[in-house]
C-alpha cells in the first residue's frame, strides 16, 4: 500500500531566502498598519488590495509556468509562502481558492485560451474564484449533484443551486460541477453503482456576476457573510468555458482534493491564537503551562512535516488524495485542540469586540471552530477515504 | 529516502521476515535476544549504521539508522541496534575510540561513578535499567564529556525487563579500568548528556513508529477476517473510523521520526525536532495501542495473540528516554521563552 510510503521532505535551502522575503514583507505590512493577525483568515480575511500586493511580488500562482504569469517555483515554494502568510494571520481569502485549486485545475485541464484568459489575472492577485460543488441536497455525497447542464446551440445552460459557496459575491468566476448526462435508471431498490454515478458530470467556468446567476448570503452564526447560495437560473455557458472533458467532471474534481485537503491551512487556522497565548502566558509568568504549550507545539511541528511531505508528493507530480485526507483529519482536529487548550490555560472570556487580540482571537477560534472539521469534506468522510485505502470498505 | 537507504531497508525487512517471526519474537520475550537476526544484520552491515566508517562503523546518516529502526520496531526485533549504533557507536566514535565488535549498549553515569585513580580510572556504582546489558559485550558509559568503555568482567548485571520483556538491566561496577578504555569527547559548548538523551529518544521514537504500523496492520487484517452480525467487522463504519484514525497516527509518527532524523543530520533544529517527535510518537503509541486492542476484542488481550508484542513495546518505549510530558514540557519552556514571535521560527526550524 502506497500510504505507508509517504516520506518526510527537507525543504531545499534555496527556499530560506524566499521565506525571509515573505517575513520582511509581512513585517512591512504590520508596520504600515495594514496587517493585524486574526484566526481563520483564509476564509474570513478578504482583502483584494493585499492579494494584489502579494501578486505583485510573484507569490500567487507560484505553480504556474512563466508564460501564464506564474513563477514556476513549484509546490514547495508555494508551501513556504502560504504557511508564512497563514501563521501571520494575513488576509488571504480573496485569492485563496484561485491560487490553491482553480488555477491548478485550469492549468491541468483547461484549454490554451482558458489558461491565457484566467491564469495571468490569478497570478496578479486580481482574478478570484469560487467553488461550485456543494448543493442543498449534496454535502458529503458530491456525486449526487442535481445542477443540470443542458446542451444548447454553442454551449450549455446550467440550472440548479449551489450552497456554501465562499466568496461567490466577490469572485470573478465559479468552477461549477453539473450533471450533463442523466443518471441511468437503476432497478429498484438497488442504488446506482458508483461508476454510473461518477459518469456524466462536467465542470464549467461560470463568469460572475451574471444576470442569470442569483447570489444570496448564507450568514455564519456570527452574522459574517462569507458563504452564499448561488442559484443558476438557466445561465448560458459557451463551449469555450467547459473545463476539461464533458463527462470527466468527477475525475477532475477528485484530482483537486489532494490540493484542497493537504495544505497548511488545514493546520494553521488557529495558529495566531496560539502565538498570542504563548506571549500572554510568558508575560503572566504562567510557566506551569509549559507541557501543554509544548504538546501543541510538538503536534504542530509534526503535522507541518506531514503536510510538507504531501506537498513533496504534489511537487513530484503525484495526486496523494488519501494522504491528504489523513492530513486534513488530523490537522483540523488540532486546530480545535488549540482553541480548547488555550481557552483553559489563559482563563479569559472570549470576546469578538475586545480591543485586546487574545480574547478577540479566542472568540474567532471558538465561533469558527465548527467549520474546521466540516469544510472540504467532513472528517468522518475523510476517514472513510482512508478506510477504503486500508481495504476494509 | 535515497535508493541506497531503500535497498538497505528492504534487506533488513527481508532478514526480519526470516528471523523475527512470531515464534522468534515470543521466544525472546523473557529477556532474550535474537542472535540469528543480529548475525544476519551484521552480514548486511547495518549494526553500526550512522557510525562513520573511519571509526569502524558502517557509515550512513541518522536518517538511515532511523529507517532501519522503524523496520526493527515493526518486526518487534529483539536487538540492541539503537544502543549499538546511535548511542555506543556514536560515543566511541566521538572520542576516537575503536568500536568493539558485537552488540553494545550505553548509559549516562550518575554523579560520582567515575574517579581518577592514578593513571587509571575507578568505576564504582550502579546505573539502572540499561537496555540489553546482559547481551552486550561492552557498555559505553557517558560521564560529562568522558566515555568509559566497560568490558564484560568490568561490570555485573542484575536482570530486569520492560513491559515487552526486553532486558532493562541494572549495571553495577566496582573496577579499575585502564586509561585506554576511557576517551574524551571534544570539548565545546555541547551538552553531551542532553545529546545522548535526544538520540536515545529518537531511537525509541523510530522503533515506536514501526511498532505502531504493525499494530495497525494487524488490526486491519483482523477487521477483514473477523465476522460478526454476518459480515466482517471492518464493514462497520465505527470500526472503519478507528482503523483510519490509527492509520493517521501511524503516518504522522513515520513522517515525524524521519523529519527529526533529517534535522539531526542537518545539524539545525534537531533539539526541537526530537522533542516534538518523541512527544507526538509517544501520544500516537498510546492511541494506536488502545485502538488496536479495541478492534481486536478479547483475543488481542491474550498471550496467544501476537498483537501484544507490538502493543507492549509501544507502552514500554513511550516511557523510555523521556515520555510525552517530559519532552513537551522542555519544548514548551522553549516556546514560552521565545514568545509570540519566536513560536513560528521554532516550529519551522528557522530560529
Amino acid at each position: 500500500m502506497d500510504l505507508w510510503n509517504l516520506d518526510a521532505v527537507a525543504l531545499p535551502p534555496a527556499l530560506h531566502a524566499l521565506r525571509r522575503d515573505v517575513r520582511s514583507f509581512l513585517a512591512e505590512e504590520t508596520a504600515a498598519g495594514r496587517l493585524a493577525p486574526h484566526c481563520d483568515q483564509w476564509l474570513a480575511g478578504w482583502d483584494a488590495d493585499f492579494s494584489r500586493r502579494l501578486g505583485g511580488r510573484g507569490w500567487i500562482g507560484m505553480a504556474f509556468p512563466a508564460e501564464y504569469g506564474g513563477s514556476g517555483a513549484g509546490a514547495l515554494a508555494r508551501f513556504v509562502v502560504t504557511e508564512e502568510l497563514l501563521a501571520a494571520g494575513a488576509p488571504v481569502a480573496a485569492h485563496w481558492i484561485a491560487d490553491r485549486q482553480s488555477g491548478p485545475a485550469l492549468l491541468r485541464f483547461g484549454t490554451e485560451e482558458q489558461k491565457r484568459a484566467f491564469l495571468p489575472g490569478i497570478a496578479r492577485g486580481e482574478c478570484f474564484f469560487a467553488i461550485g460543488m456543494s448543493e442543498p441536497d449534496t454535502g458529503s455525497d458530491l456525486a449526487s449533484v442535481r445542477t443540470r447542464g443542458q446542451r444548447v446551440d454553442g454551449g450549455w445552460r446550467l440550472s440548479g443551486t449551489k450552497v456554501w459557496t465562499s466568496g461567490a459575491h466577490r469572485a470573478h468566476a465559479m468552477i461549477t460541477l453539473a450533471r450533463t448526462e442523466p443518471l441511468p435508471a437503476a432497478p429498484q431498490p438497488a442504488a446506482p453503482q458508483p461508476a454510473d454515478r461518477h459518469a456524466g458530470l462536467t465542470q464549467f467556468i461560470v463568469a460572475l456576476p451574471a444576470p442569470d446567476v442569483h447570489i444570496r448570503p448564507i450568514r455564519l452564526l456570527t452574522g459574517e457573510h462569507h458563504f452564499n447560495e448561488v442559484v443558476l437560473d438557466g445561465v448560458f455557458v459557451p463551449d469555450s468555458r467547459v473545463l476539461g472533458e464533458p463527462g470527466a467532471g468527477w475525475r477532475q474534481v477528485t484530482s483537486e482534493l489532494a490540493m484542497e485537503r493537504s495544505g497548511p491551512e488545514r493546520i494553521l487556522s488557529t495558529f495566531p491564537l496560539l502565538a498570542a497565548a504563548v506571549d500572554y502566558l510568558a508575560a503572566a509568568g504562567m510557566r506551569s503551562s509549559a507541557a501543554q504549550v509544548g504538546a501543541l507545539t510538538a503536534r504542530l511541528w509534526a503535522l507541518r512535516q506531514l503536510s510538507l511531505a504531501v506537498a513533496g508528493r504534489l511537487e513530484a507530480g503525484a495526486a496523494p488524495a488519501v494522504e491528504a485526507a489523513a492530513v486534513k483529519d488530523l490537522g483540523t482536529r488540532f486546530e480545535s485542540a488549540v482553541t480548547e487548550t488555550v481557552r483553559l490555560l489563559v482563563r479569559l472570556e472570549p470576546d469578538l469586540g475586545s480591543s485586546r487580540p487574545l480574547p478577540r482571537m479566542l472568540a474567532e477560534a471558538v465561533l469558527h471552530g465548527p467549520g474546521f472539521t466540516l469544510r472540504g469534506g467532513t472528517n468522518e468522510i475523510l476517514r472513510g477515504v482512508v478506510a477504503r485505502e486500508l481495504g476494509v470498505r | 529516502m535515497s535508493d541506497i537507504t531503500d535497498a538497505l531497508v528492504a534487506a533488513v525487512a527481508d532478514a526480519c521476515a526470516r528471523h523475527s517471526g512470531t515464534d522468534a519474537v515470543a521466544g525472546c520475550a523473557g529477556g532474550g535476544w535474537n542472535g540469528p537476526l543480529w548475525t544476519s544484520l551484521e552480514q548486511i552491515g547495518v549494526t553500526t549504521v550512522s557510525v562513520p566508517e573511519e571509526h569502524g562503523g558502517a557509515g550512513g546518516d541518522v536518517a538511515t539508522a532511523v529507517a532501519v529502526l522503524a523496520v526493527l520496531g515493526r518486526y518487534s526485533a529483539a536487538l540492541p541496534l539503537a544502543e549499538t549504533a546511535l548511542l555506543a557507536g556514536w560515543l566511541l566514535a566521538g572520542c576516537g575510540m575503536a568500536l568493539p565488535p558485537g552488540p553494545l549498549t550505553a548509559a549516562v553515569a550518575g554523579p560520582g561513578l567515575l574517579r581518577r585513580d592514578g593513571g587509571d580510572w575507578l568505576v564504582r556504582g550502579t546505573v539502572p535499567r540499561v537496555p540489553w546489558a546482559r547481551h552486550a559485550g561492552h557498555v559505553a558509559v557517558l560521564d560529562a564529556g568522558r566515555v568509559v568503555l566497560l568490558r564484560r568482567g568490568d561490570f555485573l548485571v542484575t536482570d530486569g525487563v520492560n513491559l515487552a520483556g526486553e532486558p532493562r538491566d541494572d549495571v553495577s561496577a566496582d573496577a579499575v579500568v585502564p586509561a585506554a578504555q576511557v576517551g574524551e569527547l571534544p570539548a565545546g559548548s555541547r551538552d553531551w548528556a542532553q545529546a545522548f538523551r535526544e538520540r536515545a529518544a529518537l531511537g525509541r521514537a523510530a522503533l515506536m513508529a514501526g511498532a505502531a504500523r504493525r499494530a495497525a496492520e494487524l488490526s486491519v487484517d483482523y477487521a477483514r477476517q473477523r465476522e460478526q452480525f454476518g459480515r466482517p467487522i471492518g464493514k462497520f463504519q465505527a470500526v472503519q473510523q478507528h482503523l483510519a484514525a490509527m492509520a493517521g497516527e501511524v503516518l504522522l509518527a513515520k513522517v515525524a521520526v524521519e523529519a527529526a532524523a533529517l534535522a539531526v543530520d542537518a545539524g539545525a533544529g534537531g533539539d526541537v525536532a526530537v522533542a516534538a517527535a518523541k512527544t507526538v510518537v509517544g501520544q500516537a503509541a498510546g492511541q494506536v495501542a488502545a485502538l488496536a486492542h479495541q478492534v481486536h476484542g478479547a483475543i488481542g488481550f491474550t498471550q496467544e495473540h501476537p498483537l501484544r508484542h507490538s502493543t507492549t513495546r509501544l507502552w514500554a518505549w513511550r516511557d523510555e528516554a523521556g515520555n510525552e510530558e517530559e519532552w513537551s514540557a522542555a519544548l514548551g519552556r522553549g516556546a514560552l521563552d521565545g514568545g509570540a514571535h519566536g513560536l513560528w521560527p521554532l516550529v519551522t526550524g528557522t530560529r
